[in-house]
């Protein structure tokens, strides 16, 4: 199984689309750190322009923290489109290639395969949130400085400097899971089709159809948003509430793990039975 | 060619695989024995690629059974799969990565101890040591094919599956890959199961041989016994078909006369006769623009692959 997860690794890795998403985070934090960097006074001017007459607000405000969770908000829902590019192509492009036929000819099981494709998927997955921890979380605090973290959520939540790192890093590990689970659904979507378009589409269209459905405010459908894990994505934004909402966070967690692995399973069943004709 | 023992290595009985109400392969029995090379030979959409995907277990059987090595492809694929190497249709390959780079990828799953001794060693067999290092991307059909015969060997298998090698390959690939087949078979004593739909392949190549059609096997014997049979079919193309018949009619030659086509008279006859027959229909002012014997096999096959016979 190793030698099989090291194997997938290196073809995501030799691949020129997977560093599309890297790219795209890299220049997305760098975009938005120059122009706070140039413009974050003014910025700072109107995101708090109805609270001036309430508050006094002193020290560093526009700190490394701030443009962190302004990235990690901005890119949160985008990072599920550069993760299927990888995500969709994982099994539908070997079929593309016709490799399956070299791979699937030697002596591994369909089972070590899939599961191989699932680790080394999701290696990538963390990998690039890893990299965007770097990219915007690192990368802010060594051009701002720390200071204490403002957030608008309902209310004005203020975070003392020394209380936001490990927020940011649950975030980020909160970030991870959802993707992941992003990721499942496209192998799935993958496994079913000779051709990576269709999984790609597919997965965006369940996402968008179920953003959709949460955002919508209607008595009928209220009842099965809490079944769709799109609804739990942002529940990294809970790391971000004083006090935290544990039990909120441990069912986001839950849920979106028990997707991985029904995503996974149904992915293994699919697999098996496959007759590979391409 | 003759095969080398009575070992079986492949044994399938009543294979058959369904797609719906379409039986792409039908109660197919077929035998390979260690050391030889045997050709399985049908018309495009006979049902070879089918059987072999069947015996590779990229494709599940609706029904029958495959043993390899004396054991059961369904209880024992990865065992089985160590021992055997294959070539399913095109060369497909990691085309972003190089013909080595795929090979150590494949030597890792082998099922054996590959090397970068061995990956050079099959590079070299095949002629591509000095592009070793090059994408796939960057390689031609033949050197793909190559590259598909490498990575068959790399493991050392003692039954190698090939599955149309010569297609898309210009004359001198062809060439080089019969004599590579040869090679194989002759000095590297492997047992190979190649399909093909070209007669004259197969002809060349193996020492047995199996003509499968809609599903089911047609005919199976030794390549020598099947194709030099003396009994044939002779065309001869006269200038006056019906005056050649009239004449043939009247003669002894009509029990040897099976049809008109177009412009040529049809005979089943033995070799040794045909001298005979032209000097008859000459010496009844019948002019003969051509004689072409074709042996029955290569008659049988022609239909099959025109489709003129089920």
């Amino acid at each position: 199984m190793k030698k099989l997860i090291f194997i997938e690794l290196s073809k995501i890795f030799h691949k020129k689309r997977t560093y599309i998403a890297f790219t795209a985070i890299f220049l997305i934090s760098s975009i938005i750190e120059l122009a706070l960097y140039f413009q974050g006074d003014k910025y700072i001017a109107f995101a708090t322009r109805s609270l001036r007459n309430s508050f006094e607000f002193s020290g560093n405000l526009l700190n490394g923290y701030l443009i962190a969770f302004v990235i990690l908000q901005s890119l949160s829902a985008y990072i599920p489109f550069l993760i299927l590019l990888v995500g969709g192509d994982l099994l539908a492009g070997e079929a593309t290639a016709g490799t399956y036929r070299i791979m699937l000819t030697r002596p591994i099981t369909r089972e070590s395969f899939v599961t191989a494709k699932f680790i080394a998927g999701a290696v990538y997955t963390n990998l690039l949130l890893f990299f965007m921890m770097i990219a915007s979380l690192g990368i802010s605090v060594l051009l701002f400085g720390t200071g204490e973290l403002l957030v608008f959520k309902s209310k004005l939540y203020v975070f003392a400097s020394n209380d936001v790192l490990w927020r940011f890093l649950l975030s980020y590990g909160f970030v991870a899971l959802s993707m992941t689970t992003v990721l499942s659904l496209s192998i799935l979507f993958s496994s079913l089709v000779e051709n990576a378009i269709g999984p790609i589409i597919s997965t965006m269209f369940v996402i968008i159809t179920f953003l959709i459905i949460s955002a919508l405010k209607i008595e009928s459908i209220e009842s099965i948003k809490p079944f769709l894990f799109t609804n739990h994505m942002s529940a990294w934004r809970e790391f971000f509430i004083k006090p935290l909402d544990y039990g909120k966070i441990i069912i986001s967690f839950f849920v979106l793990l028990g997707h991985i692995f029904f995503f996974y399973l149904l992915t293994v069943i699919i697999f098996k039975r496959k007759d590979i004709l391409s | 060619m003759e095969k080398q023992t009575n070992e079986i290595i492949l044994e399938v009985s009543g294979l058959t695989k369904k797609y719906g109400s379409l039986k792409a392969v039908n109660n197919l029995s077929l035998n390979a024995y260690r050391g030889e090379v045997i050709g399985f030979l049908g018309p495009n959409g006979a049902g070879k690629s089918t059987t072999i995907r069947m015996l590779l277990g990229l494709i599940k059987p609706t029904s029958g059974t495959i043993t390899i090595f004396g054991k059961s492809l369904k209880d024992e694929r990865l065992e089985i799969l160590k021992r055997i190497g294959a070539i399913v249709e095109k060369p497909d390959f990691y085309l972003y990565l190089s013909a080595y780079k795929n090979l150590e990828i494949l030597g890792k799953i082998s099922g054996k101890d590959i090397n970068r001794k061995r990956i050079k060693e099959v590079l070299e067999i095949v002629g591509l040591k000095k592009r070793a290092r090059s994408k796939v991307k960057t390689f031609s059909y033949g050197m793909k094919q190559r590259l598909g015969i490498a990575q068959a060997l790399l493991h050392d298998p003692e039954l190698i599956i090939l599955d149309e090698p010569t297609t898309g390959l210009d004359p001198q690939g062809i060439k080089e890959m019969r004599e590579l087949i040869l090679h194989l078979s002759n000095n590297l004593k492997k047992t190979i199961f190649l399909s093909s739909h070209i007669l004259k392949e197969i002809e060349i190549i193996a020492s047995r041989m199996i003509i499968i059609n809609n599903g089911t096997t047609q005919i199976e014997g030794s390549v020598e016994e099947l194709l030099n049979s003396s009994e044939m079919k002779v065309r001869f193309e006269v200038d006056d078909v019906s005056k050649a018949h009239e004449v043939i009619k009247h003669s002894m030659w009509n029990k040897n006369f099976v049809e008109t086509e177009k412009n040529k008279l049809v005979f089943e006859m033995d070799k040794s006769e045909i001298s005979e027959l032209n000097k008859f229909l000459v010496e009844n002012n019948v002019k003969i623009d051509s004689i072409v014997p074709i042996r029955s096999l290569e008659d049988y096959f022609l239909k099959i692959t025109e489709g003129k016979t089920e």
